[in-house]
């Protein structure tokens, strides 16, 4: 295989038959030093974010900033409404009626914290994004049926076409392609 | 306790040798992919199809005449007075909510239980939540009186000045319900958006492709991606765990905290929530036992996800039945003659017959679940969730209608019949939850895609 050296191309991909071969040349690209990678699946695979040196995502955080924002909103809402906008008797119980003010609270927690989850990760995958490099190669359609690709991008400070190249037939793909801006 | 393979958690679903597969033998990423996808992308409408859809779609029709009837002469065309001002609306209601419950069992409590099984019937059951959580939003509006001012029920800055009355259950089921058909929206559409991205890819068609793309929102299986979605999955599930239990909890609410008799027990969260599991389960029977055949996936939904299902209705269905044994001792048990009364007004009232009903279809019946060949038998599998069906409509009927028609005063007893629009409002909620079932498994892929890879064994990475 001959390659011109063309800085324009976004990276290299490679394809892969199986989950574990993903995983193994994942792996086997994170210790020779590759960063600026990824992998792509039909599937969730734990091991293949883990091969990349992924090990944290902030969205437990955001959905427990959300539920928060949204429970103490929603009870500081109700005691506002009860006990200073328009305190209404009923019944002879408390103004304060904390008891009843649990439910809309409990609602409102589990309502932000969702929403703020939801929306946070699509935002952290940077998604809607319907334009994306790696669609230029026409068999990486197949990762929505049942092929795994490992793409190594051009702006990685160890990318060399021809050795990465090499490199990456070490790995025994399917096939390797380049990937066009 | 089971011995499983390798490391499966103590609650991992582990099938007895002689147990039905989760998934037919043989299959592949490639063939569980076409066999969903190509329900909606290569299957021609059916005769069956077009035929049901249009009974449906009549009775959607039938709903709109209903509602538009409604809306000119006010509720007064149902069958509602004083004592009984709560009838047809609020039982449909709280039956149709019931019915959601399953679909988000199924996707959030299963899936933290890591119940593999519930990978070939969450999407659909999701489906079903969402398009019964619409037919129940719509009781208690229609039975406002007007309508149109429903958003007064939302705390809002009104120019009037007031509020909503926080210490009212009608008020938390409507932070209970929309929160919970929020979150059912937002977990069924977080769920398909990778399965939206493998319709982009297969649809031939340009509108389509297009269409699935937008949805799909330029999903393109990155790993990173991924884990921020498993995560949120992860999360969403535990959210909308307590969710589920706390909807049907507060709809017991709006009876529990009520000084009726027969309404006014401690019983009723669990009771409902179990009662609602239990129809909700008969109606996910109803639909995937057609949907199966008619579509030829029983590779992928087995008789073991409609045996599970039936050992959950059995087990559900005790628990309501401990449930209405509870109401009956607790009746006995109080002392006070209202309660009492209730007790005998239900067995020997007016409406004596349905009660009888509804013990016949919620507790005898169903016990025939019992015997392991009636729970592989279609047939029979069918017939019963239809049974428990109409017994659960039963059972609200008589919570709501021999309470309210026999208070406590005899001076102010009355009688409720409904009305041929309360039928056509209820007939019609049911065409429009079947017309929503019909388009929904023409358009969207009925099986989450993306799970079922996961059931495959060479989805496991090996280790080195």
């Amino acid at each position: 295989m001959k390659h011109e050296l063309t800085p324009a191309i976004y990276g290299l991909m490679a394809e892969f038959e199986s989950s574990t071969d993903l995983v193994q040349a994942t792996r086997a690209a994170y210790s020779a030093g590759y960063r600026k990678m990824d992998a792509y699946s039909p599937f969730p695979i734990e091991e293949a974010s883990e091969a990349l040196g992924f090990h944290k995502t902030r969205i437990p955080l955001i959905v427990l900033i959300g539920g928060l924002l949204g429970g103490s909103g929603a009870y500081a809402l109700q005691y506002w409404i009860n006990c200073i906008s328009y305190p209404l008797n009923v019944g002879g119980r408390p103004w304060h009626s904390w008891v009843a003010f649990i439910i809309p609270t409990f609602e409102m927690t589990v309502l932000f914290g969702g929403l703020a989850g939801v929306f946070g990760m699509f935002a952290l995958n940077g998604l809607p994004m319907p334009h994306h490099p790696v669609f230029n190669v026409d068999r990486f359609s197949e990762v929505t049926r049942d092929k795994f690709f490992l793409v190594v991008e051009a702006a990685d400070s160890k990318f060399d076409l021809v050795t990465t190249t090499q490199f990456m037939e070490s790995l025994k793909p399917l096939s390797i392609s380049e990937v066009p801006h | 306790m089971r011995e499983g393979p390798e490391e499966k958690t103590l609650l991992q679903d582990v099938p007895w040798p002689d147990e039905p597969p989760v998934m037919a033998p043989g299959q592949t990423y490639g063939s569980v992919t076409d066999s969903i996808a190509d329900v909606v992308l290569k299957r021609p409408i059916g005769l069956g199809w077009l035929g049901g859809f249009l009974i449906a779609g009549g009775l959607v029709m039938l709903l709109l005449v209903a509602v538009t009837y409604l809306f000119i002469r006010g509720v007064g065309i149902w069958g509602i007075e004083i004592p009984v001002a709560w009838g047809f609306a609020i039982i449909n209601f709280v039956w149709w909510i019931g019915i959601g419950h399953a679909g988000t069992l199924i996707s959030a409590i299963l899936l933290l239980l890591k119940q593999s099984w519930r990978n070939s019937i969450n999407r659909f059951a999701e489906a079903m939540t969402l398009f019964a959580v619409a037919c129940a939003g719509m009781f208690p509006v229609l039975h406002l009186g007007r309508p149109w001012l429903a958003y007064w029920l939302f705390p809002y800055p009104s120019s009037m000045g007031v509020w909503p009355q926080f210490r009212s259950p009608l008020v938390w089921d409507v932070f209970a319900v929309s929160t919970y058909a929020t979150i059912s929206a937002v977990f069924w559409y977080v769920g398909l958006v990778p399965d939206f991205a493998t319709m982009r890819e297969k649809a031939t068609h340009p509108v389509p492709r297009k269409i699935y793309g937008l949805l799909a929102m330029g999903w393109r299986g990155s790993a990173r991606h991924w884990k921020r979605y498993e995560s949120l999955y992860l999360l969403l599930a535990g959210l909308a765990t307590p969710l589920v239990l706390s909807v049907h909890t507060v709809v017991s609410f709006d009876f529990a905290v009520a000084i009726m008799p027969g309404w006014h027990t401690t019983i009723f969260p669990p009771y409902f929530v179990a009662g609602a599991i239990y129809s909700g389960f008969a109606m996910v029977l109803v639909l995937a036992i057609p949907i199966r055949k008619y579509y030829h996936l029983e590779a992928l939904i087995t008789m073991r996800h409609l045996q599970n299902s039936a050992k959950v209705m059995l087990a559900t269905g005790l628990i309501v039945a401990y449930g209405y044994f509870f109401e009956t001792f607790i009746g006995m048990y109080s002392g006070s003659t209202y309660e009492r009364f209730m007790l005998e007004n239900r067995w020997f009232g007016q409406y004596a017959p349905l009660y009888w009903s509804l013990i016949l279809c919620n507790i005898l019946i169903p016990q025939i679940l019992w015997i392991p060949k009636m729970r592989s038998n279609i047939k029979v599998l069918f017939l019963v969730s239809l049974d428990i069906l109409i017994g659960m409509w039963l059972e609200r009927f008589v919570i709501v209608i021999t309470s309210l028609s026999r208070d406590f005063l005899p001076s102010s007893w009355g009688h409720y019949t409904a009305t041929r629009w309360d039928w056509a409002v209820f007939l019609g909620t049911i065409g429009f939850f079947s017309a929503a079932m019909f388009v929904f498994v023409r358009i969207m892929p009925a099986i989450s895609i993306f799970e079922m890879r996961m059931l495959l064994p060479e989805a496991e990475v090996k280790a080195e």
